[in-house]
């Protein structure tokens, strides 16, 4: 059962009555909910909670989860280091 | 704890020992043990904590795609360790939400990274039952293969399934799943298909390249024919305590009692009686975990019968109309509440029921991992009986973009015999517009359109026919 409490996004601590309250603030898809407050913005990217926010949407506003669940996945689809793009060599430095 | 005594599987006690360190304890290991699977084996379920309200994490999925099992290793944040190897002497911490940036006492010199290019015929992405298939197929008929897989162990998913298959003998019936894989992966292996493991798939640029990284280096892959075929994530549920470590996906379950050897748990509860739950529940029952029952939201079982049997000879109840309402816990579950529905899947206030367990397992569904095709702008449709988004494909398994084709999970959810012959229908295609079609692949691609209808025909391929009519009359745009 979901309560008030219960996690939708693990990554960022986001409960179910923060999406709803989103919601009602008149956010209508889950990339909207996204920018609002960073749900599915963790490093796994939406791929846990996505789905669940698309279906609170869905039963909150009566539309299809066709059309509130339009995911864009920009590159890097994974968390990349940074010194894998960026190219670094480690100097040893006397402190 | 270790699974030491298996009817399939042989975990030997004499591998290679190894140690680490976890938050300052000694931490023994054994080679070829992820450094989630380790700490899980010694008992180990909290990983980290969140990033806001300090919530306990562990994993969910353990194929590297929950990244709830992120930790510091060496001195490196958000590792995930479900993927990570241990090796000897590292050093493992908890880390509390993003973690902390390093601090080197060195000096860092940037520099423009050069990216190698590779060049290939047919490169295929996901080294599963589909993949795997396809890359057979395209180095069958004489195309230059490049198989790429973000883990160490090709094979996908068939690593862990220790159960044998159904259909007919083409179909690899009676085989079990873990033989599937080996078998498929040295046909690659013979038919010099080039395989990378460890090798991530980041991003599709037009016209067909692929950003993939291999060994902490960025690799360009140019490729004539794209074959996409990486998969499905597992579906999450909403209830209260569903963050809490001990609340797995029935994959992450399968990959640590039979790719690592270690008991998920004592006592588990099952939820979802689908084909997955099922299977899963008598490979826990044979790992030596007490499945303490299954619930199933639905009012009746949607697995085969002949799974389901199984399991309720083994003692297991299959609780129909019912679902996990709580799970509880400190640090990881230490209970669940179970309660039963109505006709309306609403929950029936005073039947609820305490059950006495140490993790749960989800088993509510896939859905098609599908980020690749909507970064190469292909056709897309959510179909729900398919699982969720998917690529639009026609009778060749080829999408809207010209050249990049679809096999597996990733097209639609449904069991690794469809996979397999999705891939080989994928990979011939591909070959085929790559060079030239011959009487022998057209034969080939009928006989495989048809073993694709025979496993979809009967009442259990209802949903499956449903919904690729649904995908094919959604026209490409």
């Amino acid at each position: 059962m979901i309560t008030d409490d219960t996690i939708i996004c693990r990554c960022e601590d986001i409960s179910y009555k923060d999406v709803v309250d989103a919601i009602d603030m008149g956010m209508s898809t889950v990339a909207e909910i996204k920018r609002a407050i960073r749900a599915g913005m963790g490093p796994c990217q939406g791929r846990t909670c996505g789905r669940l926010i698309a279906q609170i949407i869905s039963q909150k506003t009566g539309k299809p989860i066709a059309e509130v669940w339009m995911p864009s996945f920009r590159p890097p689809l994974k968390t990349v280091p940074l010194k894998v793009l960026a190219g670094v060599d480690d100097v040893e430095v006397e402190r | 704890m270790r699974i030491t005594n298996h009817p399939i599987l042989n975990f030997p006690e004499d591998r290679k020992r190894l140690t680490f360190v976890f938050n300052g304890k000694k931490i023994l290991a054994f080679e070829g043990d992820s450094i989630a699977s380790a700490l899980h084996a010694a008992g180990y379920r909290m990983l980290s904590q969140s990033l806001k309200l300090h919530k306990p994490r562990g994993f969910f999925c353990a194929i590297g795609k929950c990244s709830s099992c992120e930790m510091e290793v060496d001195g490196v944040p958000n590792v995930k360790t479900c993927l990570e190897p241990v090796q000897e002497g590292m050093v493992v911490k908890s880390q509390l939400g993003w973690g902390t940036f390093p601090v080197r006492p060195k000096k860092r010199v940037y520099h423009r990274v050069k990216i190698p290019v590779k060049q290939v015929e047919v490169a295929v992405v996901g080294a599963g039952p589909a993949g795997l298939s396809a890359a057979i197929e395209a180095a069958r008929h004489g195309a230059r293969a490049l198989l790429l897989d973000e883990n160490h162990r090709i094979g996908g998913q068939l690593i862990k399934q220790t159960h044998m298959f159904f259909g007919s003998k083409e179909h690899y019936a009676k085989v079990r799943g873990i033989d599937i894989g080996t078998k498929l992966a040295e046909q690659c292996r013979d038919l010099a298909v080039e395989i990378a493991a460890d090798c991530s798939v980041i991003g599709y640029f037009h016209p067909h390249e692929l950003a993939a990284i291999e060994a902490n280096r960025l690799l360009k892959v140019q490729a004539q024919k794209v074959i996409i075929a990486c998969g499905a994530s597992e579906n999450m549920l909403s209830f209260e305590g569903n963050d809490l470590p001990g609340v797995y996906g029935a994959g992450g379950i399968q990959t640590l009692m039979n790719v690592y050897g270690v008991m998920p748990a004592r006592r588990i509860l099952m939820v979802g009686a689908g084909n997955i739950g099922v299977i899963v529940s008598y490979q826990l029952l044979q790992a030596g975990v007490d499945v303490v029952a299954v619930v199933e939201a639905a009012p009746t079982i949607g697995a085969y019968q002949v799974h389901a049997s199984k399991l309720v000879r083994c003692g297991t109840p299959i609780l129909t109309s019912h679902s996990i309402k709580q799970a509880y816990g400190v640090e990881s579950v230490e209970g669940v509440t179970i309660v039963r529905l109505n006709e309306n899947w609403e929950e029936i206030p005073g039947s609820e029921q305490e059950l006495d367990v140490d993790a749960v397992c989800l088993a509510v569904g896939l859905n098609p991992a599908a980020e690749l095709f909507f970064q190469a702008g292909c056709k897309m449709s959510f179909i729900p009986e398919l699982g969720g988004n998917v690529v639009w494909h026609d009778e060749n398994m080829q999408t809207s973009v010209e050249g990049l084709y679809v096999a597996g999970d990733v097209a639609g959810i449904e069991e690794a015999s469809s996979a397999m012959l999705e891939g080989r229908l994928a990979g011939l295609s591909a070959v085929e517009s790559l060079k030239t079609t011959t009487t022998v692949i057209q034969q080939q691609k009928e006989q495989i359109r048809q073993g694709l209808h025979a496993l979809r025909t009967g009442p259990f391929g209802e949903k499956i026919r449903i919904g690729e009519k649904k995908m094919r009359e959604a026209n490409p745009a």
